[in-house]
């Protein structure tokens, strides 16, 4: 494929996990976050392996740890107040450092670092490894309502047409000597905002002309059905399987 | 006129339209193009040029007089095989094309006509290769310069095999390597084309025949050289050449 297709996430390779079928690994993914979020946050060592597990497919797919880890930024925002959980939890509490923490909460910020981290880091490896339009296809191909599979692919297409109109936007804005500085400059940003709202409100009106002019009825037609063999089925579902056994033997042991 | 006995390719008689606003657009208009013709369609803005062309596949209609393509009349009844006829290719092609990759919108068109598997790839890439846009097949469409996209916005009527070509301003925004090689593409072509343009110098060079829309109507038929020497005709419709363009000296 043309490198055109990259996005940031997305790392051009040729490894068995990307070419591996968007819906198996979609499934794989989806599976593997099931699991991980019904292991019991006690059974500390399940994670462990699970991260093992994670790593394994990276190695697989050959994405540097650098690569994977910088990815993994993108929770910090989401996991900010999990570092709050062991100061305003209640019930018991230890001593830590000269902090009084709660075990409770300290317990809480465990169970959603961990089972956020290993969430993001299999969504970074999928996204690493899968480009978005072959995502696309593999949610249409997993049954997602051919709507939803229209808008997403819209929004891919049309999403940096919209930006370049937002920055030439910006631009004559500031050619004009104007520049947000605060809060009376919102009414200005505010008009802005509506500006490009109607204008792509527009555009997509034009758009769907195009579309009627070249025939469509309101379905988009499947050109390219993706299939995936047993094998392939069975590779991507191997990441699940392991993790479930993980899973079973957390909550027994 | 030559080409009398030649099917017509478009045939529009009659045709008035009002917006819902109760707007006029046109008032009338006649129209013959014969089978392989190349006309350019001048007029002001605001003359209805635009409504007359969404006419031709009926994504307008309702007003009064007929139009045909090919001998069918455009109707609700045969509008799929109107839309696979007559083949709209939009002023900014980033209307035009809004699948993913440059294979899937050429693909578009015809799949909706039923096309599918190695019919359909077949299309492809005989409609590419026809805008020497082949190596390109799986590019974003927004990774591709203005030339390049308007040259695929070809290709995705192309590959519905129209019988009719309408172009809505198709040298604007292009640079003139690029606006020289569309005008390549267009004439190695053997579709009839209509072309909507205020770009007068490229009508001349593509078009034999050009006609005027103003205030709603035909207000003028001619070869296209003559049209342009009619300095009256051309200032009436507010029509203007570029300065320093004498339609007479480019004559071939």
């Amino acid at each position: 494929m043309g490198a055109g297709h990259s996005h940031k996430l997305y790392r051009h390779g040729h490894s068995v996990v990307h070419r591996l079928p968007a819906h198996c690994k979609l499934a794989a993914v989806f599976c593997f976050v099931l699991v991980v979020v019904s292991t019991p946050r006690t059974a500390m060592w399940a994670f462990a392996l699970y991260a093992a597990l994670l790593g394994a497919v990276a190695a697989a797919a050959r994405v540097p740890a650098g690569f994977l880890a910088k990815r993994l930024l993108i929770e910090v925002p989401f996991v900010a107040f999990a570092v709050l959980l062991p100061f305003v939890a209640e019930g018991e509490r230890v001593d830590v450092l000269g902090l009084s923490l709660s075990v409770n909460g300290l317990w809480g910020a465990w169970n959603v670092l961990a089972k956020g981290t290993l969430g993001v880091a299999a969504s970074v490896l999928l996204a690493a490894t899968t480009e978005l339009r072959e995502v696309l296809l593999g949610l249409q191909r997993l049954g997602l309502p051919s709507l939803l599979v229209q808008i997403a692919a819209f929004m891919l297409r049309y999403g940096e047409v919209i930006t370049d109109e937002m920055r030439r936007m910006r631009l004559a804005r500031l050619s004009r000597g104007f520049e947000a500085r605060g809060v009376r400059h919102w009414g200005v940003l505010a008009k802005s905002a509506g500006a490009l709202f109607i204008r792509s409100y527009e555009r997509g009106e034009r758009v769907h002309l195009a579309m009627l002019s070249r025939g469509y009825t309101g379905a988009m037609p499947v050109i390219d059905r993706i299939t995936a063999s047993r094998a392939q089925w069975s590779y991507a579902l191997a990441l699940p399987a392991l993790a479930l056994v993980v899973c079973v033997l957390g909550w027994t042991l | 006129m030559e080409g009398v006995t030649a099917p017509l390719s478009l045939e529009v008689s009659k045709l008035a339209f009002a917006y819902p606003d109760g707007h006029q657009a046109l008032f009338g208009v006649d129209l013959a193009l014969a089978a392989g013709e190349r006309v350019a369609l001048l007029g002001p803005n605001g003359a209805g040029k635009t409504t007359l062309v969404l006419h031709l596949n009926g994504i307008l209609g309702g007003g009064h007089g007929t139009v045909r393509v090919a001998g069918l009349p455009v109707d609700r009844g045969n509008m799929a095989e109107i839309r696979r006829r007559v083949g709209i290719v939009f002023q900014d092609p980033d209307d035009q094309l809004f699948m993913p990759t440059v294979r899937e919108d050429v693909a578009f068109g015809p799949a909706n006509a039923g096309l599918r598997g190695a019919a359909l790839e077949e299309r492809v890439r005989e409609a590419l290769e026809r805008v020497g846009m082949t190596a390109y097949a799986d590019r974003p469409p927004h990774h591709l310069s203005f030339g390049q996209r308007r040259r695929v916005a070809v290709a995705t009527v192309l590959a519905m095999r129209p019988e009719i070509l309408v172009l809505d301003e198709p040298s604007s925004n292009l640079d003139p390597a690029s606006r020289r090689e569309l005008a390549d593409i267009l004439r190695s072509l053997d579709v009839t084309v209509l072309m909507v343009t205020h770009d007068l110098p490229y009508a001349l060079e593509l078009c034999p025949r050009a006609v005027i829309l103003s205030e709603g109507v035909i207000a003028a038929d001619a070869p296209t050289a003559e049209l342009l020497a009619d300095q009256e005709l051309m200032a009436s419709h507010r029509l203007e050449l570029p300065f320093g363009f004498d339609p007479g000296s480019t004559r071939r």
